[in-house]
């Protein structure tokens, strides 16, 4: 992207000539290749080949609306997936964050509904509970030294009891009351969960926050002090904190970041769905992290994008419908779906390191 | 550790500045509709309580943690169970050696009864035996209809799944219907499976199956509003537990559809849908009836020796069917969250 100034001397080499390169320097290799190389790019690419053969294969998906929906679908995924990522390439991860955006729809309902507030008060509680969720994920691992797989497993679980538990106690069922029609629904949904006109499409409005965020996220990374700080906790924790870096700070941080993201999904559902039941959510975090992997986000930290898991929670969505898209037998659904991605990972795989031998 | 203690009186304080806030905020900002001030007050069911021995019995079903319908059969059996003044043990998971752990935990505590869902009856059959030969006798609820008298079972509360959805698919023939999608919410699941081909045996069009990850309802809505895009004939849609049939309402309105719903199993928000017209019709099971009628069988036969259906025949709690009709009489029983 930040690369066009070295384009001109580039682009006079010869496509896949046998080069007498001995120094394979970054410098030496063509755009196209330095292209290649960046995480993004193969992840981009598996998507296009995935895209082209749902194409070819599933008819409804040349329907602009069912690109709409396709859409949709990664998006719920790729909003949480894009803080997820971040945590990952500042070297941890969060298996909670699925549960955790049901927490944050549970307790936005139950305080509302309970209180007879106005919704917008359960939806600052819920965000102010999603934030104490990931501030205390993040605050054990620093203090602990725990990996983050242990604490945020027993987060999971914690969460998973604490929803159905406290749901049952405070509503007497396991889903929530119905809040659609208290003060400040509509607003809320407005803004949660409404959809606007694209061309004659309906386009559901976390389309386009999940587009901004991923924006927003990539200046972050690449642009911010904040963006160094994660690399650089993510790469090497002890150097990172020798330099100056706040480790605890940044770590806590992304965990925070995470619960945001929870939080603006589970809005989504609540206002979505006007109720929620307290068993979802379980299996999601898993989605969420493989997305951020599928988009290049190395699981041991330290490189990754923010743009990558954008494709990455794309081929999920893309997947997921394209198989319901061209009708084929259902039963097989878990394994197309298991086989595509392991299809769309080889092909990135084989991308970048086409791309970076030499 | 200095610099971490640091952070954590400076990340705290500002939440509980945030949460002082939100709180000092509440008093004015009360919602003028809807919420726990509209909702009344009623008590369950209630039928005074006997002066019979305190007994224990243990309800151990394959229940998944924060279903809807679960959360119904366990309000019947406490319903039953504080009126026959017997102490209840709920336990529930959904792997079936789990499952019968916790049946041979019930034998270990010396209950006078056990209560068991068969979802998984192979799995079950051994611990079945040692409760019988520990003299414990137990009952089967919900699922197990073809297993039930195999396993020695002394009786059996529940709906036949295929005959629910043999009905359902007579009730989609009188409706008209010509090409309908049965959305199952858990792949693998015998019970969902068994409904989906009852209805394909009387259904006289064609029906599809369609499988969705019931986890992760914006997932849902995608998947249905994407099977109606790929098949545009579709003229119903039939989902197998009341969560689903609202969320395929919305699938319908974003793929421009004209289909109807029905669906299996009711909760409180799904007859509200059913007045409002937008879904058809449910299927009934009455879940509280199961729970309760196991845990009172058990009471009656210490108590009297009564085994409804004989030991030969399967007490039946359904199919009901819920629509326009009747809705009104079962509404106020569903808003309790016991039908």
């Amino acid at each position: 992207m930040s690369m066009t100034q070295q384009a001109a001397p580039a682009v006079d080499t010869p496509p896949a000539p046998e080069p007498k390169e001995t120094d394979g320097r970054t410098s030496q290799r063509s755009l196209a290749l330095r292209l290649l190389a960046r995480p993004e790019v193969g992840v981009f690419l598996g998507a296009v080949a995935v895209y082209i053969f749902f194409l070819i294969s599933a008819p409804p998906v040349r329907d602009g609306s069912s690109m709409a929906n396709i859409l949709y679908q990664s998006s719920t995924l790729g909003i949480v997936t894009i803080p997820v990522a971040l945590l990952m390439i500042g070297g941890e991860f969060d298996l909670s964050a699925g549960v955790g955006v049901i927490t944050s729809a549970l307790t936005a309902s139950m305080i509302s509904y309970q209180l007879t507030m106005n919704v917008w008060i359960g939806v600052l509680v819920a965000l102010i509970v999603s934030l104490a969720v990931g501030f205390l994920n993040g605050w054990l691992v620093v203090k602990t030294g725990l990996p983050s797989f242990l604490i945020t497993l027993g987060m999971f679980l914690t969460l998973q009891g604490v929803n159905l538990a406290v749901t049952k106690l405070v509503t007497g069922n396991v889903a929530t009351d119905d809040i659609s029609d208290m003060d400040g629904f509509a607003q809320a949904q407005n803004i949660f969960a409404s959809s606007f006109d694209i061309g004659g499409v309906q386009v559901k409005i976390t389309v386009f926050y999940w587009l901004v965020f991923a924006a927003l996220a990539t200046w972050v990374l690449l642009r911010t002090k904040y963006g160094n700080w994660i690399f650089a906790v993510g790469g090497n924790k002890d150097s990172a904190r020798a330099v100056g870096v706040p480790v605890a700070f940044t770590k806590i941080s992304l965990f925070m970041l995470v619960g945001v993201g929870a939080w603006f999904v589970g809005m989504h559902q609540l206002f979505s769905f006007n109720t929620v039941q307290s068993g979802e959510g379980v299996g999601i975090e898993l989605i969420y992290i493989s997305a951020a992997v599928i988009g290049g986000c190395l699981l041991t930290g330290g490189a990754g994008s923010a743009i990558g898991p954008v494709f990455g929670a794309f081929m999920f969505g893309l997947v997921q419908q394209g198989i319901v898209y061209a009708g084929w037998n259902p039963d097989w659904f878990k394994a197309f779906l298991g086989v595509m991605l392991l299809g769309a990972v080889l092909i990135n795989q084989w991308v970048r390191r086409t791309a970076t031998r030499r | 550790m200095d610099r971490s203690s640091r952070f954590h009186s400076r990340g705290v304080a500002p939440v509980v500045a945030l949460a002082a806030a939100a709180a000092l905020t509440l008093a004015g900002c009360s919602s003028s509709s809807g919420g726990k001030k509209s909702e009344e007050g009623e008590a369950g069911a209630s039928a005074g309580k006997a002066t019979t021995p305190r007994m224990t019995v243990a309800l151990v079903t394959h229940q998944s943690p924060g279903d809807t319908f679960w959360d119904i059969v366990r309000k019947g059996a406490e319903a039953a169970a504080a009126k026959d003044n017997i102490k209840l043990i709920y336990s529930a998971d959904p792997n079936a050696g789990n499952q019968a752990n916790l049946v041979q935990n019930a034998i270990d505590q010396k209950v006078d009864g056990i209560a068991i869902t068969l979802a998984k009856p192979d799995a079950l059959k051994g611990v079945v035996a040692k409760a019988k030969s520990a003299n414990i006798p137990v009952v089967g609820l919900n699922s197990g209809v073809s297993d039930w008298q195999k396993l020695g079972l002394m009786e059996f509360f529940g709906q036949d799944e295929t005959v629910a959805g043999e009905a359902l698919g007579k009730r989609l023939n009188e409706s008209g219907a010509k090409n309908a999608v049965c959305v199952i919410q858990e792949q693998g699941n015998i019970g969902l499976t068994q409904r989906c081909d009852g209805v394909k045996k009387t259904f006289s069009g064609k029906l599809q199956t369609l499988f969705v990850d019931g986890k992760d309802m914006p997932s849902v809505k995608s998947t249905i509003t994407a099977k109606l895009s790929q098949d545009k004939s579709i003229d119903y849609v039939v989902t197998l537990g009341a969560p689903f049939a609202l969320t395929a309402v919305q699938s319908l309105s974003d793929a421009g559809s004209k289909a109807k719903v029905a669906t299996f199993d009711l909760n409180k928000d799904l007859t509200s849908a059913i007045e409002q017209g937008t879904i058809q019709f449910a299927v009934d099971q009455q879940p509280y009836l199961q729970g309760y009628l196991a845990i009172d069988s058990l009471w009656l036969y210490k108590n009297n020796g009564n085994y409804s259906g004989g030991g030969e025949q399967p007490v039946l709690t359904g199919p009901a069917f819920v629509d326009k009709s009747n809705v009104d009489a079962v509404a106020k029983f569903a808003a309790k969250g016991t039908r």
